[in-house]
């Protein structure tokens, strides 16, 4: 059942009566609509909506201690979430199908409040204003080659809290004209019926991992009129057929956290990237800084990329520390941090695995050692979950009589794989 | 060379139904090796959920284990089917909603 703007408007002044007083809202909504409503009902009350990466308890808990007022809105029954939390409220309200006015937000709001996870334990945040998000997606609506055209369905297989769901589902729609699904289909017979479901043009916002298990899936898919796919680079093969079995084009999205996103490129015609107009790069004590455009401040990226030209570059990689695994970013510097405050942990460390296979779809694991002789590995991973998001989680978790340190104490990522290999083949 | 075809095994007639526990193992196998796990087959416990606490699977290992029953079985899983929760909480009852669905 498609649902008109008047509806939207009077859901979202509904849901704007229940959010109480306070400032912050940890929008947990899993139903996009629910979400978008959240979103714009905070919007209108002048509140902040909170997005961390994860809900684990340890980060539930710095969020009470960055915004105290936090309330967290679920659509879910059996939420756990550690916060005051507010239903979502399901009546439908009557609405009038006379025009309602639209509500004008000011292009300086602060809209959200984004989180990446900082290598002391504390997550660091990044504010984001309205109208830059805004300009952001308007520049993506260009790129994606949406400018003047009929409104599109948007589908999409990424959560609408995750900044790349968050930008190309709901602020795209919001922001554009286009319409969303509220569903966020999963397994691939999902995917095909949600999109299947919805009047063309449509499009389908997705990732390596779902596009690679929609062509395995051997089930047919529906024709779409865009694919777009981020939070990992595609692999050129894989591009090129996920174009030929949809019979659509495809085009792939750079961007972080702190930034939003930034670049666009087809990846079956060309390896470079295209900066969003005004945005640029530039380089410092070989790292690589972003700023300009709609990013808040220069921001320092995460990958290793190479300046090719006005507006363009490649991405070679991500840099030593930095962990992405299924879109979902950390260090191991935070991870260690995390490790060690553990009781009983004398000392632990993460490193990346070689795992060819595995990181073609984005999802390369990581690995841990762990000195810590009075804990079994149920308690220690017990406590890591109550820490870190599962996709962090070690594999393998190895125990240890010592970590392979250095005479200066540094523990270099080849001697912990070496010390890795031996102890799996003597196990 | 032993003279012994593959005729006189009832085992190896295809219309023979699959045990739950030879499925289970076939099951376990296939969830070992599609997510490299270190654990052994054998020892997934077959009550204990794949989810969270028990073997500490995630969203992407669902996915990645949904792909290979697919192939495996012809068996496509639907998120919004109810019983969708059900079936992966555990190894038994993934294995038994295979037994009810497999086309192949």
């Amino acid at each position: 059942m498609p649902i008109l703007v008047t509806q939207f408007l009077a859901d979202l002044t509904r849901v704007a009566r229940v959010l109480g007083g306070g400032g912050h809202v940890l929008n947990a909504c899993a139903d996009r609509y629910h979400f978008t409503v959240g979103l714009a009902a905070s919007l209108v009350s002048g509140k902040v909506s909170l997005l961390p990466s994860t809900h684990t308890p340890e980060v539930i808990r710095q969020l009470a201690a960055f915004a105290p007022d936090a309330i967290c809105l679920t659509d879910e029954a059996d939420c756990g979430i550690d916060l005051p939390r507010v239903p979502f409220p399901r009546e439908a309200t009557p609405f009038s199908r006379l025009e309602a006015p639209v509500p004008v937000i000011d292009s300086a709001q602060l809209a959200a409040c984004v989180f990446t996870s900082g290598s002391t334990g504390a997550p660091v945040p990044y504010r984001k204003s309205w109208g830059r998000l805004i300009a952001c997606v308007r520049e993506e609506a260009n790129r994606l080659g949406l400018s003047g055209s009929p409104a599109c369905a948007i589908v999409a297989t990424v959560p609408p809290q995750h900044m790349y769901g968050f930008e190309s589902s709901v602020l795209l729609a919001l922001g554009c004209g286009h319409a969303l699904c509220a569903e966020r289909p999963f397994y691939p017979a999902d995917i095909t019926g949600v999109l299947a479901a919805v009047p063309r043009p449509r499009i389908l916002i997705s990732t390596p991992i779902h596009l690679r298990a929609l062509l395995e899936s051997g089930i047919a898919l529906p024709p779409a009129d865009l694919i777009v796919s981020s939070t990992a680079p595609l692999a050129q093969q894989l591009a090129a057929e996920v174009e030929q079995r949809f019979n659509t084009r495809l085009l792939e999205i750079y961007g972080s956290t702190e930034t939003g996103q930034i670049a666009a490129r087809p990846p079956t015609q060309t390896p470079e990237w295209r900066l969003w107009p005004g945005v640029t790069l530039s380089e410092r004590d070989g790292e690589t800084w972003a700023q300009g455009g709609h990013i808040e401040q220069p921001t320092r990226m995460c990958d290793v990329l190479e300046v090719t030209g006005a507006e363009r570059f490649l991405l070679h990689g991500r840099v030593a520390d930095l962990v992405n695994i299924a879109g979902k970013r950390s260090s191991l510097a935070y991870l260690n941090h995390q490790l060690n405050s553990i009781a009983g942990v004398i000392d632990g460390a993460f490193f990346h695995v070689d795992d060819s296979r595995a990181s073609h779809a984005g999802v390369a694991r990581v690995a841990a050692c762990v000195v810590a002789p009075d804990l079994d590995a149920a308690r220690v991973l017990q406590e890591l979950r109550r820490r870190i998001d599962p996709v962090f989680l070690p594999r393998p978790l190895l125990f240890v009589a010592r970590l392979p340190r250095n005479t200066t104490g540094k523990l270099p990522q080849q001697a912990l794989r070496s010390l890795a290999a031996a102890h799996l083949k003597s196990a | 060379m032993r003279p012994m075809s593959d005729k006189v095994s009832p085992l190896r007639q295809p219309s023979a139904p699959v045990s739950a526990a030879v499925l289970m193992r076939e099951v376990a196998g296939l969830i070992v090796e599609a997510l490299n796990l270190e654990v052994a087959p054998a020892d997934i416990e077959p009550d204990k959920p794949l989810y969270g606490e028990g073997l500490s699977l995630d969203s992407i290992d669902i996915l990645e284990i949904a792909l290979v029953v697919s192939k495996q079985y012809g068996v496509q899983l639907r998120a919004d089917s109810e019983e969708n929760e059900r079936i992966f909480g555990s190894l038994r009852q993934l294995a038994d909603y295979i037994t009810a669905h497999r086309t192949k």
